[in-house]
């Protein structure tokens, strides 16, 4: 029975955040701190044919105007394309930064910026993924191209067919912290605080950048601000900021504004999507052909596996799930939260009410004809998938079944009510990590690893796993993160943290209770001689046989009859041989309430059930926190989210949280976020799976699907704004 | 730049310091006197992470000039805890759940705090409208209604 998982806990980290005390990466205190601002290019593409940057250097203050005529150059990597800066005179994407002026004050580098004058040979550039489609072409690395069964045949001969195009615009996505960083240097090492979800990405980036080990290169990151997936990849300012620093011989501090970020660190690609599903007249899918299209930088190749979920949703025997990209004058699109799931799934799942309405089926019961018991993918069995529990959950808990099928068929006064709902997928990923325990003979444990804590409560999960395993009270323990003097850990994303992270912590307390057994069977009349460390646990810092609790050693004493003031174990948790013989995702089920206000075309989310089944939960606050969090983003992608660019100049036209719309709190009402767990013994030694992600998954379909029952008008073009309704 | 002598009360110690006319209130608390409590997040007044109270009343720090507030009275979020107490909204933003990443907090704490000085029993609304100039990407804002709230219910508000 486990005391502190599953159990209520307030953030341990939530008294340095509430004070203030909290110190994200621009924070940190350094001596003699010069400050960098970006100068960014006019134009989307081309070369700079001269920059002057005389008054600029004249400017008071101004210490030195770094260009791609006088900053040294990075290191080649052929592993390593991500955009760094001020490497040459061309010009990749509008807002690229062209200089860099550092100053003795903020304000004197942000003044100077305005006085270096560039002039560009501009040349004529793309920008709009919809103009490109001729181009459009297989990612290199060859995935996701398996074709199942013949669908085309099969979509031909199905008695009942639809198809439709769906398209999702550029989002950002503005966490509240801009990216920032401070470096300095100490002979050939240097130690960077920056925003990141990876600091041994980061790390490996800037040693490799500067040809430098990358044992001299310390990256620091104890607090993040939100990150959403704009801080996974190692952006252009943390080489900029440390290659300022090193010129200058002095510690060096960037800070995007927020403009900056909207060219900053990617974006949630242009996505163009075709799907055609066929079925027989039970409703039973015959054929599902899913077809993707998104950009990607001229430079890079990224792309977000659009339609990769979709393919294991439903039971299906023939089925194409295709993603092309195309190469547009914008800086590379990166992960954003449930990158390619919410936006293949606002598609498939759009498509499927499309479905439920040319069979006349309510569109719950056409997902549960469509059940898949087994991963039609792979044909493998589930770890676990309570998904029909979180339907007919949600259902219950809407009053789904009071739902009249026709659209337009619900109204209060001036607003037309409108019910929709939509499933919800994400994986159950666990990544190699390594965690360090030394437990103390006064009680306490110190635990360490160096994943992130972007706000999802890392701090307090491994707190918790810590605290279980080693019995000891949370207060006892104390977990830090966010530094590469700590054993190695995952980019916290993917949601795959607590997997991973909480495994090596489970996998160090293991160690330690092994450590503990041995000593104490050392001595001959040991209560414990003859168990193995699996029948042995700690407990208020006794050693004690699981199967009978009265033999026990006490472990502080132990230790102190060993003089041992404290012990360490450092462990690394893989993945297990056994994931591979299951397919694991974590499902969910979203019901959505909308009033459309039939005159204006205003949209109101007003009513959210969302039933979330993802293995064991860790900490309920934290993680309800999470799913409303999700459900939140769902409502700003399906309603407000777009950025716009202005495809004349190439140029985002709406950087900045005026006019890119982002939730706020009059956007939500009721939201109700409900778990079914599931008891996965499959999937990791703590049955946990995804959850950060899969929040907002199925929203913007729900919404849509929402507003379709309220209006009778299918929107499959994303925002849903007035204009679309009216 | 010819700086500007001020004298400014922050969290209860007055000071008395130079700043260029063109230095944010903002950057005078972060970057001068090293209270980075208050946060910057868009510099164009837009999501309120930097709110503080300029005598009493929620202020953006973001695009309030340092000089402006000579002879004012400045309290932030690390002026809230006394005596290693946490204020009841701080309490109530913690236990409440009402916050993720931490970036937004202490200016929602801040709106919150100002609303509760001037309106010790806020409804639902009142609630909404005195925070709605601070946005959250992290928690959807259902808990942070919720840690206002409860703050409300604790015992009466001490004036400071």
């Amino acid at each position: 029975m486990a005391r502190y998982i599953g159990k209520e806990m307030s953030r341990v980290e939530g008294i340095a955040k509430v004070t203030g005390r909290a110190k994200y990466a621009a924070e940190f205190r350094v001596p003699n701190l010069a400050y960098g601002f970006i100068v960014s290019s006019s134009i989307a593409k081309g070369t700079i044919k001269s920059i002057d940057t005389r008054e600029a250097e004249r400017a008071p203050g101004v210490i030195r105007v770094f260009t791609h005529l006088n900053a040294p150059k990075f290191r080649n990597d052929p592993q390593d394309r991500s955009f760094r800066a001020l490497q040459s005179d061309r010009i990749y994407f509008n807002m690229q930064p062209v200089a860099l002026v550092v100053a003795e004050t903020y304000e004197q580098a942000r003044y100077a910026s305005r006085l270096v004058k560039v002039d560009y040979n501009a040349e004529k550039h793309q920008t709009d993924t919809e103009a490109l489609l001729a181009s459009a072409r297989d990612p290199s690395h060859g995935r996701g191209t398996r074709v199942r069964g013949n669908p085309e045949v099969a979509l031909r001969e199905a008695p009942v067919k639809v198809e439709a195009e769906y398209r999702i615009p550029i989002e950002h996505h503005n966490p509240m912290e801009p990216h920032a960083a401070i470096a300095f240097w100490e002979g050939d090492r240097l130690t960077i605080f920056d925003k990141t979800q990876g600091v041994y990405e980061v790390r490996r980036h800037l040693a490799s950048s500067f040809g430098i080990p990358e044992e001299d290169v310390t990256v620091i990151s104890p607090f993040v601000g939100g990150a959403f997936g704009s801080a996974l990849r190692p952006n252009y300012y943390p080489t900029l900021t440390a290659m300022a620093a090193r010129e200058l011989k002095r510690p060096v501090k960037i800070v995007y504004t927020r403009t900056q970020m909207f060219a900053g660190h990617g974006y949630r690609p242009y996505t163009i999507q075709r799907v055609a599903l066929g079925a027989d007249r039970s409703g039973k899918l015959t054929a599902i052909i899913h077809e993707a299209v998104h950009n990607t930088s001229s430079f890079e190749e990224f792309d977000d596996n659009t339609t990769g979920f979709a393919r294991q949703v439903y039971a299906c025997p023939n089925l194409r799930a295709s993603l092309k990209i195309v190469s547009t004058d914008l800086h590379t699109p990166t992960w954003m939260r449930a990158p390619g799931a919410v936006s293949g799934m606002f598609a498939l799942e759009s498509a499927m009410d499309e479905l439920a309405y040319a069979l006349k089926i309510d569109p719950l019961q056409l997902r549960l004809i469509n059940y898949a018991e087994t991963d039609p993918e792979s044909g493998k069995p589930w770890s676990s998938k309570a998904l029909r529990e979180c339907y007919l959950l949600g259902a219950k808990k809407f009053g789904w079944e009071k739902r009249k099928f026709e659209p337009r068929s619900m109204r209060d006064g001036e607003w037309l009510i409108g019910w929709g709902m939509a499933t919800g997928v994400w994986g159950a990923f666990q990544a190699p990590a390594a965690a360090r325990i030394t437990l103390r003979a006064d009680g306490t444990a110190h635990v360490v690893s160096a994943t992130s804590d972007i706000g999802p409560g890392t701090y307090t999960a491994m707190t918790i796993i810590a605290a279980e395993f080693l019995g000891l009270k949370p207060e006892q323990i104390k977990f830090e993160l966010g530094d590469t003097r700590f054993p190695r850990a995952p980019l916290e994303g993917g949601s795959m943290t607590t997997a991973s992270v909480g495994s090596a912590v489970h996998g160090a307390a293991m160690a330690i209770v092994a450590r503990l057994l041995d000593l104490a069977n050392r001595n001959e009349d040991s209560p414990l001689k003859g168990a193995a460390a699996s029948d042995v646990e700690l407990l208020d810092g006794r050693l004690q046989l699981k199967s009978d609790p009265s033999r026990y050693v006490d472990a502080f004493d132990l230790m102190k009859r060993h003089n041992l003031n404290e012990i360490t174990e450092t462990f690394e948790a893989r993945p297990s041989r056994e994931r591979e013989d299951y397919a694991m995702l974590a499902h969910g089920a979203q019901f959505v309430e909308v009033k459309v206000h039939s005159e204006l075309g205003i949209v109101r989310v007003t009513r959210i059930v969302e039933v979330t089944a993802c293995g064991r939960i860790v900490n309920p606050k934290t993680a309800h926190s999470q799913e409303i969090g999700g459900v939140v983003w769902g409502i700003g992608m399906a309603l407000q989210e777009a950025t716009e660019v202005d495809h004349r100049y190439g140029r985002i036209v709406n950087p900045n949280l005026q006019h890119y719309h982002v939730p706020v709190n009059a956007d939500v009402l009721e939201v109700e976020t409900i778990f079914v767990e599931e008891d996965d013994k499959i999937v990791n030694p703590l049955g946990v799976k995804g959850m950060g992600e899969l929040g907002m998954v199925g929203i913007p379909a729900a919404i849509a699907n929402a507003v379709f029952h309220a209006t009778g008008k299918r929107i499959r073009e994303l925002p849903i704004t007035p204009d679309k309704l009216l | 730049m010819r700086c500007e002598l001020i004298t400014i009360k922050v969290n209860g110690e007055e000071r008395t310091l130079a700043v260029a006319p063109n230095r944010t209130l903002l950057n005078l608390l972060r970057e001068d006197l090293n209270l980075t409590g208050t946060k910057q997040g868009c510099d164009d007044g837009d999501c309120g992470a930097c709110t503080v109270l300029v005598d009493g009343r929620p202020v953006l720090a973001c695009i309030k000039l340092a000089a402006q507030c000579d002879g004012c009275e400045v309290t932030t979020i690390e002026g809230l805890a006394r005596e290693g107490r946490l204020d009841r909204v701080q309490e109530a933003f913690w236990h409440e759940g009402g916050m993720q990443c931490g970036f937004c907090t202490p200016g929602m704490i801040m709106s919150s705090y100002a609303l509760l000085q001037r309106n010790p029993h806020p409804t639902e609304a009142e609630i909404r409208q005195a925070i709605s100039n601070n946005l959250c990407r992290c928690t959807g804002y259902t808990k942070i209604v919720a840690a206002v709230k409860r703050a409300a219910t604790f015992a009466e508000f001490t004036q400071r």
